[in-house]
């Protein structure tokens, strides 16, 4: 397999969709002349026209409300924001509407579109806009929320949010575009589900359950861990919503321990949602409680050093691990 | 409504198996009346009733151990309600919580599915808490994984000592105790086997021949033989005297004595292990400091010399307790030894026979045996083992002669007794026994 990097795994699936449905077409501020903030739709105006790589103003609740009734009206819309902090600003289109069509008509209407949009922080982009709120819109009944890590995932589940009858909230992160992996090559069709986490490295003794760009950062430091004799488990959720419970229950009745490892906030984000969920299901297999490594409680800072302090690091995985691993437990 | 308690009935039992119930549930039992027949590690013996009543609930299936004071059945009138908990209340009372089973109140026949009861993990507990670590006191923390196994095995938790944060017990302690309990029971630890599905098997464990070897499960009697003797020897440093003991005189006082014995209207045959018996006895009595027992930080000195006869049986082997043995006549001696041996060969001993020795003879005379050591029956300190009379030349005024003579050997607890101490106390044997008018006196 070829090694290409996360920006041009989503450039694959955009077009390899576009090439085959003409319904597909995407939309957002300066993605087809400019190709787009992240580069990632660079040459699809060239190759596919205007007709189907439209530059919108700078205006999300209007483009957001264009692309669901594109969707309504039977188009298949992929609609890029500059970043999830912009969402906000459409986020009543999201919520309201596009959620709930499906739901109020019976069936009879649907919205089947998808908004791509980089969450997170780490590129001193200030603090309106370094935010991780995928769980935001995970709270809402009706919509999908996948957030791929690698450009594997990347591309095969933009190719499954394009072909899939609702919405889906497509999380990326600024510094994930330039992470490279492992992608079959352009054409070899493929598709990641979107309801599948994905065990990224297979270990005993304690699982660490993250998405998105910190799994860069968990993977790292379980390696560092089997250094020091632990054996972790690293599960990359993919898609906060479903959330894959079941393969999560079934590791952690094999570990035992839990550590959970995000970017965003400590309260009433993902990783509080998905602890309460492991609590509820897989309580009795449990031999400590959940450790949850997050960013700092704070608006992000836009030092540099204030920002590198706030954001979660390998060692504070690290940490985390041991505090909850017996040290009779480590392999010398 | 009362409490049966599993009654200790001997030194060394820890536990008992109940084998039949000679009531049933809802039966009439008076005080005094036979209750059930109990396997200890030595003998099955049947215990009584306390209290009058009906016997409302059998809490321990025959097959089945409990522990010494755990709750066997419950007495009471016959429309009294059963309690939720059996354990509730007594010294279990706070291992209740974790038995898992309640019992069923007012179910006939659910005891006999019901295989422990839940006192049993009281004894579990004791044997696995770490003697050095502190006991959590209070509410027990405990990981759901580890409650999980231990309920699953049927461990009590709450003496274990955990080692995860804010001394909670994880999943590694649980599994730590389960292994400390099941395989290779340890002393301290064999307690603890009641609560194994393991034993509440044994009545029907069968050998397994695996073509190599063919696998016997213990007796009881074979497992407390073993607990016992590792830890004797293991604990009490042994050394040995020997000594020769010319037995011609005793022969000649023995036959006097069976030629009178055989007239009595109760005739009985003393044996050379009855006058040996004598003899220890009487220099237990001038030699108090080998009555002894050592107990870490003293020695327990016993002023009654009761005399243990050990009795080889098929299955193992067992020492009943000649009591007073120093104060009997000789007749008294013999007839008593060969009841013991007798209830012995039977499993008929009464606990009151089989403990509170203070001295050990062991005699493989009758197997033509040379000489042998023994090790000592704890928490004795001496056992005297006594070879075969054997015509040997001996050297009598510059003159070889031949002599009946006999070997004996003295194994003694060296933290309790010295080594001239058992070379004097083998000396007076000696005396007796070359002497033995003085045994009569």
């Amino acid at each position: 397999m070829r090694t290409i990097t996360y920006r041009d795994a989503l450039r694959e699936a955009i077009r390899e969709e576009m090439l085959r449905d003409e319904r597909v077409f995407i939309m957002g501020e300066d993605i087809a002349g400019y190709g787009g903030t992240y580069a990632v739709t660079k040459g699809l105006f060239e190759e596919f026209g205007e007709k189907r790589v439209r530059d919108t103003p700078l205006a999300e609740e209007v483009i957001t409300g264009a692309a669901i009734g594109a969707a309504l009206g039977g188009l298949k819309p992929i609609l890029e924001l500059m970043t999830i902090n912009f969402s906000l600003l459409a986020s009543d289109l999201i919520v309201n509407s596009a959620a709930k069509m499906r739901y109020m008509f019976g069936g009879q209407a649907a919205v089947p579109f998808v908004i791509r949009m980089p969450g997170g922080g780490g590129a001193q982009r200030g603090a309106q806009h370094s935010q991780m709120l995928e769980s935001w819109y995970a709270h809402i009944p009706g919509l999908k929320v996948a957030i791929p890590a690698t450009p594997y995932d990347a591309k095969g589940m933009l190719k499954s949010a394009v072909r899939d009858p609702d919405p889906v909230l497509f999380i990326e992160h600024e510094l994930l575009y330039n992470v490279k992996g492992e992608v079959p090559d352009e054409g070899v069709e493929y598709t990641v589900p979107l309801d599948a986490a994905d065990v990224k490295r297979s270990g005993q003794d304690v699982t660490i359950i993250t998405f998105s760009r910190m799994l860069h950062v968990v993977l790292p430091a379980a390696e560092d861990l089997a250094k020091e004799g632990i054996d972790a488990e690293v599960i990359d959720l993919r898609s906060i919503r479903p959330i894959d419970i079941d393969l999560i229950v079934e590791s952690v009745q094999k570990t035992n321990r839990v550590v959970i490892a995000e970017e965003g906030w400590k309260y009433y984000g993902t990783g509080q949602g998905l602890a309460a969920l492991i609590y509820e299901y897989a309580f009795d297999y449990m031999d400590a409680p959940i450790k949850h490594v997050t960013g700092a409680d704070v608006p992000m800072p836009y030092s540099k050093v204030l920002e590198r302090a706030a954001m979660p690091k390998k060692s504070d995985v690290i940490e985390a691990v041991k505090a909850i691993v017996p040290a009779a437990l480590v392999r010398r | 409504m009362k409490k049966v308690e599993m009654p200790k009935m001997g030194d060394t039992m820890e536990e008992g198996k109940i084998l039949h119930w000679l009531k049933k549930e809802g039966e009439q039992v008076k005080k005094g009346e036979m209750l059930a027949e109990v396997e200890t590690d030595k003998v099955n013996i049947e215990i009584e009733a306390f209290a009058s009543g009906t016997l409302r609930k059998i809490l321990v299936a025959e097959g089945s151990s409990a522990p010494i004071g755990a709750p066997i059945a419950l007495i009471g009138t016959p429309d009294e309600p059963l309690p939720d908990s059996p354990g509730s209340g007594g010294k279990s009372a706070e291992t209740t919580k974790t038995a898992g089973v309640p019992t069923p109140p007012n179910v006939q026949g659910s005891a006999a599915q019901q295989p422990v009861a839940p006192a049993v993990f009281a004894s579990a507990q004791q044997a696995i808490s770490d003697g050095a670590a502190p006991i959590s006191q209070g509410r027990v923390f405990i990981s759901p994984i580890a409650r999980r196994i231990a309920e699953e095995n049927k461990l009590d938790y709450a003496g274990l000592r955990g080692t995860g944060p804010n001394g909670r017990i994880i999943k590694l302690d649980v599994e730590a105790a389960l292994t400390r309990v099941q395989p290779a029971p340890s002393p301290v630890q064999a307690a603890a086997l009641p609560a194994q599905p393991v034993t509440a098997a044994e009545p029907v464990l069968p050998q397994v021949d695996t073509g190599e070897v063919v696998e016997i499960p213990l007796t009881a009697m074979r497992r407390t033989i073993a607990r016992r003797l590792s830890q004797s020897m293991q604990t009490a440093p042994h050394f040995y005297v020997t000594s020769v003991i010319d037995t011609d005189k005793l022969a000649a006082l023995r036959q006097q004595i069976n030629e009178y014995a055989a007239s009595d209207p109760n005739p009985v045959k003393v044996s050379f292990n009855d006058l040996i018996v004598k003899a220890v006895a009487k220099a237990l009595l001038r030699m108090p400091q080998m009555n002894v027992s050592f107990a870490e930080d003293r020695l327990l000195q016993k002023k009654q010399v009761h005399i243990g006869v050990a009795v080889a049986l098929e299955q193992g082997l067992i020492v009943p307790v000649l009591r007073n043995a120093d104060q009997r006549g000789m007749l008294d001696i013999a007839r008593e030894t060969r009841r013991l041996a007798e209830a012995a060969r039977e499993g008929k001993l009464r606990p009151e026979d089989f403990s509170g020795g203070t001295f050990t003879v062991s005699n493989l005379g009758m197997f033509d045996v040379d000489s042998f050591t023994a090790v000592i029956n704890p928490p004795e300190s001496a056992i005297l083992a006594v070879g075969s009379i054997t015509p040997t030349p001996a050297v009598v005024d510059g003159q070889v002669v031949v002599r009946n003579r006999i070997k004996v050997t003295l194994s003694s607890d060296h933290r309790a007794i010295d080594g001239a101490t058992a070379a004097r106390f083998l000396q007076e044997v000696k005396r007796l026994l070359e002497e033995p008018f003085g045994l009569m006196l």
